[in-house]
């Protein structure tokens, strides 16, 4: 079976740093460390390496994917291998991003990283084998993806991170186990008590770092947000009592206050009539007024954002949020209060 | 989710919630305890008042992740 293998100029051995610039070339049979890839490899062959600078392809992405994916396609492999990028944040990205459009074009594809190298959430669906932070790891990676790799040329199943070797993608597959959630529940509580920590769901949450107090209010744009549903006085953009597919921003020029005449909530996940008797209770925006009057903040922004957080999945509610976050930004805010259920 | 990826843009950010569990499971950074669901900044004008007035103060101090905050009265 055929491999090819994808490096950056450094380890294709075309240069340093001063090649990163250099744009796709193909090499015959394996080079660099695709050779101890190669001596790895089950039953398969390392026939062409595609190389490409970290530059070259972070500035020119779509010319280079280009290429190397016409490379990839003149002769397709049964299965496309590459790195190891380690700890390496452009080459990450570029192997990240190739095995992924690889992929989507039906060529088995496994890449190697750091698993916090940014190149793994640019990989996609495809899978992506962990490595050490540097190339110290090296000797280790080799075999593993070697075996990642053979698999996947030869078409056989992976099963679960844990068993084929590779970093979890976030699906689910159902099976039947063979003790009952109850038994199992047991031997993690005891396993647990015996100072062994072990979960079969993953977290798969990160953690953002508190961004440092604001020094003087008095001095802040302050931006009201909410996701309790929070609208104009019949909903006229239609946001959903349930799985939102948006946000809205509403303007607040002149509003002193959100009167019940003038506004409501749309939230189908709790009941909604205090909120309605006095909107305030979702949106203070009468107290911040007041307090904008007081100078106790400098300036309340122009408009309020919200929708509504019920049943909206964690890849959605993400999405809003950086898009909210960036008309922040560019506003100039510099604090916000969100309010939620 | 949204307190959390407005405060990955840099920008401090308060969460008034009355599942500050919830929020720190997520992963929000500055969280005030509201008093219900149906009304997380209370019910009158008082109430509420001292509940924004608590998260602007958290807003204003430097926190560990995860801090949750009481409101007293």
């Amino acid at each position: 079976m055929k491999a090819v293998h994808y490096l950056n100029q450094f380890f294709a051995g075309l240069g340093g740093e001063d090649k990163a610039e250099t744009p796709p070339v193909r090499l015959d049979g394996a080079v660099g460390p695709g050779r101890g890839l190669a001596a790895e490899l089950e039953d398969v062959d390392i026939v062409a390496t595609i190389a490409c600078g970290d530059d070259y392809f972070a500035e020119h992405e779509d010319e280079a994917l280009a290429t190397l994916l016409a490379y990839l396609e003149e002769d397709p492999p049964d299965v496309l291998v590459a790195g190891p990028a380690f700890g390496s944040g452009r080459y990450g990205y570029a192997c990240g991003t190739l095995v992924a459009a690889a992929a989507e074009r039906g060529i088995a594809s496994v890449a190697a990283m750091h698993p916090e190298n940014p190149g793994v959430d640019a990989a996609g669906k495809a899978y992506v084998v962990p490595t050490a932070v540097n190339v110290a790891g090296m000797r280790d990676v080799l075999p593993r993806l070697a075996r990642v790799a053979s698999a996947l040329a030869a078409g056989r199943e992976l099963g679960t991170p844990d068993q084929g070797g590779y970093l979890p993608r976030g699906f689910r597959r159902n099976y039947f186990a063979e003790k009952t959630g109850a038994e199992r529940a047991i031997d993690l509580l005891l396993a647990k008590l015996g100072g062994e920590t072990r979960t079969e769901v993953g977290g798969g949450l990160d953690r953002v770092e508190p961004p440092a107090a604001v020094p003087d209010l008095s001095q802040a744009l302050v931006a009201l947000v909410t996701e309790a549903g929070c609208v104009p006085q019949g909903n006229p953009d239609r946001l959903p009592a349930v799985r939102a597919q948006g946000w809205f921003r509403y303007d607040l020029t002149g509003e002193e206050t959100l009167s019940a005449a003038r506004y409501e909530s749309v939230h189908g996940g709790f009941d909604v009539t205090l909120a309605n008797e006095d909107p305030n209770r979702l949106v203070p925006l009468d107290t911040a007024r007041e307090l904008e009057r007081e100078g106790r903040i400098g300036r309340l922004h122009e408009a309020f954002y919200t929708t509504t957080g019920n049943g909206t999945p964690v890849v959605t509610s993400t999405r809003f949020g950086r898009e909210i976050a960036g008309e922040l930004r560019e506003a100039g805010v510099g604090a916000v209060l969100l309010s939620g259920t | 989710m949204l307190a959390k990826e407005i405060e990955r843009a840099g920008i401090p950010t308060v969460y008034v919630t009355s599942l500050p569990t919830v929020a720190t499971m997520i992963g929000a950074n500055r969280i005030i305890r509201g008093p219900a669901i149906t009304h997380p900044f209370g019910l009158d004008a008082d109430e509420r008042r001292r509940i924004v007035e608590r998260a602007f103060e958290l807003l204003e101090t430097e926190v560990e992740p995860n801090t949750v905050w009481e409101v007293a009265g």
